[in-house]
């Protein structure tokens, strides 16, 4: 279940990123992937203290040693405020509005999802591109967040079962196993 | 120890990156007691003892590269950029070359290449004569005398290279403390290409371990380099030098503890500590004896402009990067540039021009040419690539194809930026931090030299990349020439290499800092940071400041032995 996202929301959210990173061949579509959840655990950073803004360290435990990625760090007093400024908005707070107001990502999520539609998972690829192209900043929005969440570590909720590297054949962390010399100088 | 009690340290470091690692180290190790205050996290290692790392650092594109992690967060620190004063205010308000804000600063994130100067570099002026346009000088100490503290800087941070391998080098009186490490495939190939022309390509000396040193493992070549912390603390800078300084018993490191202002004595010739704000925004007094700014190029002007101190008349001027000159080439088969560290391999032929690099700059109406050193590199990681594609279908294909991350390789020319007066750091009419401060502004126009070197070789560079099997070519220099410009999109440097803003040499009438890197108008504070640099070279500026902070804290050291 998502936690900031309605289920409505979510739906029309997967089906829109699945048109910026489409299925193809061997490379699954962004819905697949997960980034749609994403895109939600980032807008409910906050419901959870730490706050899943930044995963933990040093490994995942993918290759070798205990993982400790799914350990989020404490955000400082500073950081914070950063961070719920750009994922809730400014908010009229004037701590918020050092050089203006910031609508914040849950509030362009929330109306950019409404102006694509309830329907607009059910529509045609075609229907569905003209309605993202009618809103060109918001396109834009989901795709930086479609790309972080298509190849990022998993423990921040998108890359589900790591399909997203797998499909580049990228290997993700690799501490603290790495690559040996050999694999670093030969050719593949 | 109260807030109040008069010298609370021997010495306050402002900034724990390189320059300031190097003092406190140099001061600790004299006996000397230090506290260091760093405005940003702490996420290197453990204050107490044994010190050790704190787990933070991680193989983590996300966290390193979208997420601010070593900060300075641009909603919180926003800077703001324009070429010229014709540009009105400002251009462009954010990230305008931020380097981490953090406690290791700019070396927790760089990729290690050391290279050292060379000795035409200390007096140029006088070797090569004026420019139009550029006040090139010569610096106030030569290489002969700085080499001792490029060989020490060596060994402090654990440079492995191969001291005989670039036949431009400067002299030096012995080889790195370790052989170099695994050479990256992709940098093979177009080391190759380049020999096969007649450049002098060579094995980079990397401050990154090929074999256990100081207590810390050998490289495994993880691939998170440029732009990450090391997780196994592979990179030695500077995490051994503040270790060493903690380790004596005599270092004090606060983080999050944002310098407000130097303070002076009722004579305003003499500092008498610094103030300060912690993580919960109150107040603090650290006093001090002597006072050692090491906040980087971009934020030492900033301090030292809002403490009343530095010669006003030049303070925040002849700020200077390096014109990035970046040759990209696709290959048709992949490089797998993600493994191993960023860059193996370095040339300096573009430093020493050849007859047809002379040729070019009559032609441009220049008395010389000295480009930069070049990497040879690949591309990064994933989302890098990926926020780079088109949306739709193109993206997956490209993706499944990896054009840009896994068939790309890339050298990067660090142009030699010419110091201009023009070129500054001031404070911003009305763009605010979140401390309530003026924004650092940057104003910066690249010099006609630095733009006809970007010219001259870049097609030269591309035709190594094609010789080395490259199906496509093509360049881009950062900042983008004005002609390149395209609106809305990015005029900032994106070189992490910050220099000049506090000039030192022998006169004060047009410089900031005496011989020693002391300020001239108030002799206890002592600067140890890339803003002393007089010239930019076309070398990465890392080992230097090294090695100047081991020279300036040395001599900080013997001025007052007790």
């Amino acid at each position: 279940m998502p936690r900031f996202l309605t289920s409505s929301e979510h739906r029309t959210l997967a089906a829109a990123c699945d048109r910026l990173i489409p299925p193809l061949d061997t490379h699954p579509g962004a819905a697949a992937l997960g980034v749609a959840d994403y895109v939600d655990t980032l807008l409910a950073a906050f419901t959870v203290d730490p706050p899943r803004i930044w995963a933990g360290g040093p490994f995942s435990g993918r290759a070798g040693g205990d993982g400790s990625f799914d350990e989020f760090l404490p955000l400082s007093p500073l950081e914070e405020l950063a961070w719920r400024t750009r994922v809730e908005g400014s908010q009229g707070d004037p701590a918020r509005e050092l050089n203006g107001p910031v609508a914040g990502w849950q509030l362009e999520y929330r109306v950019g999802l409404a102006a694509l539609g309830g329907d607009f998972a059910d529509l045609s690829p075609e229907e569905q591109d003209r309605r993202l192209d009618a809103d060109p900043a918001f396109k834009a929005l989901c795709y930086q967040h479609a790309c972080e969440g298509a190849y990022s570590a998993p423990e921040y909720g998108g890359n589900r079962d790591l399909a997203g590297w797998r499909a580049i054949q990228f290997a993700g962390d690799v501490q603290p196993r790495g690559y040996t010399d050999e694999e670093v100088s030969g050719h593949e | 120890m109260s807030d109040l009690d008069p010298r609370d340290a021997d010495v306050v470091v402002i900034g724990t990156g390189p320059g300031g690692a190097t003092a406190a180290h140099v001061l600790t190790d004299a006996g000397r007691s230090v506290i260091m205050l760093e405005k940003g996290r702490n996420h290197l290692l453990a204050l107490d003892a044994p010190f050790g790392p704190l787990g933070h650092v991680s193989n983590d594109e996300l966290k390193f590269t979208r997420r601010h992690f070593l900060g300075p967060d641009p909603l919180l620190e926003p800077r703001t950029f324009r070429g010229d004063e014709g540009d009105g205010d400002r251009l462009w308000v954010g990230d305008v070359n931020n380097l981490p804000s953090t406690v290791g600063g700019g070396g927790f994130h760089a990729d290690g290449k050391l290279p050292r100067f060379r000795e035409v570099d200390f007096h140029a002026r006088s070797e090569l004569g004026p420019i139009d346009g550029a006040d090139v000088v010569d610096w106030p100490f030569g290489y002969d005398e700085l080499e001792p503290y490029y060989a020490e800087a060596e060994r402090l941070v654990g440079v492995a290279g191969d001291h005989t391998a670039n036949p431009f080098a400067a002299w030096r009186s012995g080889p790195y403390p370790m052989p170099p490490g695994a050479d990256m495939y992709c940098a093979t190939v177009t080391a190759a290409a380049a020999e096969r022309l007649g450049y002098h390509p060579y094995r980079a000396p990397t401050g990154v371990n090929s074999m256990e040193y100081d207590g810390r493992p050998a490289c495994n070549n993880c691939g998170f380099c440029a732009f990450y912390g090391c997780p196994i603390e592979a990179k030695g800078d500077p995490v051994g030098l503040l270790r060493a300084a903690l380790h004596t018993g005599r270092c004090e490191i606060r983080p999050e503890s944002h310098v407000t202002e130097i303070v002076l004595d009722a004579t305003g010739r003499r500092a008498r500590g610094v103030r300060y704000l912690d993580a919960h925004g109150d107040l603090h007094e650290v006093s001090a004896g002597h006072v050692v700014v090491a906040c980087g190029a971009f934020e030492t002007p900033r301090l030292l402009m809002r403490s009343g101190i530095g010669n006003p008349d030049v303070v925040g001027r002849y700020l200077m990067y390096h014109l990035q000159t970046l040759v990209l080439g696709l290959f048709p088969f992949r490089l797998h540039a993600h493994k191993g560290r960023a860059v193996t391999h370095l040339m300096d032929d573009p430093i020493i021009p050849d007859a047809e690099a002379m040729a070019a700059a009559r032609d441009a109406g220049l008395p010389y040419f000295r480009g930069g050193i070049v990497e040879h590199g690949g591309a990064g990681q994933p989302i890098m690539e990926a926020v780079h594609l088109p949306p739709g279908e193109l993206h997956s294909r490209l993706m499944l194809d990896s054009p840009m991350r896994d068939c790309m390789a890339a050298f990067t020319m660090q142009g030699e930026d010419l110091p201009q007066a023009t070129n500054r750091i001031d404070l911003d009419p009305t763009v605010r931090d979140v401390w309530g401060r003026p924004a650092g502004r940057v104003t910066y126009t690249p010099h006609a030299h630095d733009v006809a070197c970007a010219l001259h070789w870049a097609p030269r560079l591309e035709a190594v990349m094609k010789d080395a099997g490259a199906h496509t070519t093509f360049w881009v220099t950062s900042p983008p020439l004005r002609a390149h410009r395209r609106p809305g999109s990015d005029p900032t440097p994106t070189s992490r290499h910050v220099m000049g803003t506090a000039r030192m040499g022998t006169d004060p009438r047009v410089t900031v800092c005496d011989p020693h890197q002391r300020c001239w108008d108030v002799d206890n504070v002592v600067v140890t940071d890339s803003s002393v640099f007089p010239t930019s070279t076309g070398y990465g500026p890392t080992l230097t400041i090294v090695a100047t902070a081991l020279r300036a804290a040395r001599l900080l050291a013997d001025a007052t032995n007790p």
